[in-house]
């Protein structure tokens, strides 16, 4: 499935505010999340990528403003409707969040046992199966338990976990967190490989910049409180934003655009 | 080579499937079956009608192409894709976990079982003998001694303790001093609820249950608080740093536990006999007064010096299996739990093995 960059978008969140007590995160802040993008969204540390996901997805409650999912207004909904747009969506959490009482095979069985109790357990095993291998995780992985996997195992598992139910968007909150280079390097390949074979729409929080140049389609920087801008990196890097221009001209942001560069011409 | 009548609608060439709407996991379970009775080989397989597809559609298919070499018409570019890539992902994975027979099973338990209590056992030794090591090495630089952390200590396990404590104390006082006199009533001889209840508080339940509630709140929140610390890699930067957590750590907390218990012991004795005594009082037309010098009379000296011998030593060993086994804890965070609950086990039971040994020993050495 190619990359269908429609315009109208699948996530759309409208003068957001949240806040924890005292302390503001976001103010008026307005984000679209096209349908088939990879969106990256990086900040400094503290300027809230993680709440805004957590408000998109409805864990945190905002104190104002407006999202939308999939066309459909997500604050205030009745926990029984939202149950109906949540299984379109699957989240790798920062830790994976595998419940680490099930195997891995067990946890990607748990979301297709919850919203569809009728699938046979010869069935239920064959997707796991595949959904285990087409994360790339090795054949014997299956019927490990979370403690025996390696972060980027996890990950990998998180990844088949979140898409069990086929979903058509996906939240990835630091996924190369923590993974070392080839194995970051890996991952990357793997959610652009899901993108284009599953036709998903990816909300991705990453402070990793080889993973902005490898496989977004655009960037939204979050500072100040909102999102001061969303573009693709060259568009960004027009931008004379202090943070923006010190986070891509930084040195790790040359070496990650050198190499970036090196690779594009190269293929 | 036939096709079921409800995968061929028209019923016109009995070696063709035709799928039709949505290939979803909605659909996933009639499908399954409706596929599984597909018999013979060389089928076509006629997409066309196909609407949406997901993973579990694409895998059904896939599983017709394999396993009956069906020719797939009519898939759409999107369809296709999908299909290959849920057919590489058809590889052999393991899934279920093979139980071992049951006979295995409960060998495996036993001998698990017996090693841990082993190495528990050899690892408390060892972890009790470096406390000593640590003590000797406080003993000749006693400004290595942390009186803040001690002090510290006395504050969380002593004073805290105390409200809970005497309460609990008291209660349990009236119980005794209630169902005592009750059960002497029948004998006529209710005046000696004053003696059930001033030797039982005294001798045993004053210090025991002291010790169980210290085990609960203080050995616990040893275990815990040490095994978030190693988890969090904190012991290791101590060492690092050439603090030993021996005498940083374990040492102000023994040291507070074994100051602590014995004070805390006497006190929920004394409460638990305030309790009885106004039981007495309320329900026995017993003066206070004389209460009082009954329980001067009845309770012999012996049974305060058995408080006081029993109580450090039980804060000793409370204090040992908290410390111990919240720096045994690793890996995740899981273990903290664990350990914590291994803790009080531990710390309960240790507890009353020794207060059966103790009843025995001053029994024999002709205390009353």
């Amino acid at each position: 499935m190619a990359v269908i960059a429609t315009a109208d978008p699948i996530i759309s969140v409208r003068g957001l505010k949240t806040a924890f007590g005292e302390q503001v995160v976001h103010e008026g802040l307005d984000l679209d999340v096209r349908t088939g993008e990879i969106l990256g969204v990086v900040g400094g540390s503290g300027t809230g990528k993680s709440v805004l996901m957590r408000a998109i997805i409805g864990l945190q409650t905002p104190v104002a403003g407006e999202i939308t999912v999939f066309g459909e207004p997500m604050i205030g909904r009745d926990e029984e409707e939202a149950k109906n747009v949540r299984r379109r969506w699957g989240v790798l959490f920062q830790g994976s969040a595998l419940f680490s009482t099930l195997t891995v095979a067990e946890n990607v069985q748990v979301p297709i046992r919850e919203y569809f109790p009728g699938i046979g357990q010869q069935l239920l095993d064959e997707i796991a199966a595949y959904k285990i291998s087409m994360t790339g995780l090795p054949a014997n992985a299956g019927n490990k338990y979370p403690s025996e996997l390696s972060g980027g195992m996890k990950k990998r598992a998180g990844v088949a976990r979140a898409l069990a139910l086929d979903p058509d968007l996906l939240f990835l909150d630091e996924p190369t967190a923590g993974l070392d280079p080839v194995g970051a390097a890996g991952f990357d390949e793997l959610i652009g490989e899901l993108r284009d074979a599953l036709g998903l729409t990816v909300f991705l929080i990453t402070h990793d910049l080889d993973t902005l140049y490898a496989i977004c389609d655009r960037v939204a920087v979050l500072a100040d409180r909102k999102v001061i801008a969303v573009g693709t990196i060259p568009e960004l890097l027009a931008l004379d934003h202090p943070w923006i221009q010190e986070y891509f001209k930084g040195p790790r942001g040359r070496v990650a655009a050198a190499v970036s560069e090196r690779e594009r011409s190269g293929a | 080579m036939s096709a079921p009548p409800d995968l061929n609608p028209s019923g016109d060439d009995p070696g063709v499937i035709r799928l039709e709407g949505a290939l979803t996991m909605l659909r996933a379970r009639r499908l399954e079956e409706q596929l599984g009775a597909v018999t013979g080989d060389n089928l076509t397989v006629d997409l066309s009608g196909v609407e949406r597809m997901d993973t579990v559609g694409a895998w059904l298919v896939h599983k017709l192409v394999r396993d009956h070499g069906a020719t797939l018409v009519g898939a759409t570019e999107e369809q296709k894709t999908l299909i290959e890539h849920v057919a590489r992902a058809d590889k052999p994975v393991t899934v279920r976990r093979e139980p071992e027979p049951l006979v295995y099973q409960f060998v495996g338990q036993v001998g698990e079982a017996s090693m841990m209590a082993l190495t528990t056992l050899v690892g408390l030794l060892g972890f009790f003998g470096s406390l000593c090591i640590s003590i000797s090495h406080i003993f000749r630089h006693p400004r290595r001694f942390r009186f803040n952390a001690v002090v510290q200590q006395f504050d969380m396990v002593g004073v805290h303790a105390l409200g809970i404590i005497g309460l609990m104390s008291f209660l349990v006082g009236i119980v005794i001093a209630q169902q005592g006199a009750v059960q002497l009533r029948q004998f006529g001889a209710e005046v000696y609820t004053v003696n059930l209840v001033g030797r039982a508080a005294m001798r045993e339940l004053g210090v025991l249950m002291t010790a169980i509630m210290v085990a609960g709140r203080s050995g616990s929140a040893f275990a815990a608080q040490l095994g978030s610390m190693k988890l969090n890699e904190e012991i290791d930067a101590m060492r690092i740093i050439g603090v030993s957590p021996m005498e940083a750590l374990v040492f102000p907390r023994v040291l507070a536990t074994l100051l602590m218990m014995p004070l805390l012991g006497f006190y929920a004795a004394i409460l638990a006999i305030v309790g009885g005594g106004l039981f007495c009082w309320a329900s026995l037309d017993l003066a206070p007064i004389t209460f009082v010098q009954r329980i001067r009379d009845v309770i012999p000296m012996t049974d305060l010096w058995q408080t006081l011998i029993k109580a450090p030593t039980f804060g000793v060993i409370i204090a040992m299996a908290g410390c111990f086994q919240g720096l045994s804890v690793e890996g995740n965070a899981e273990a903290v739990g664990l350990r914590t609950t291994t803790a009080v086990v531990q710390g309960i039971f240790l507890v009353i093995v020794l207060d059966a040994f103790f009843a025995v020993f001053f029994t024999q050495i002709g205390w009353p």
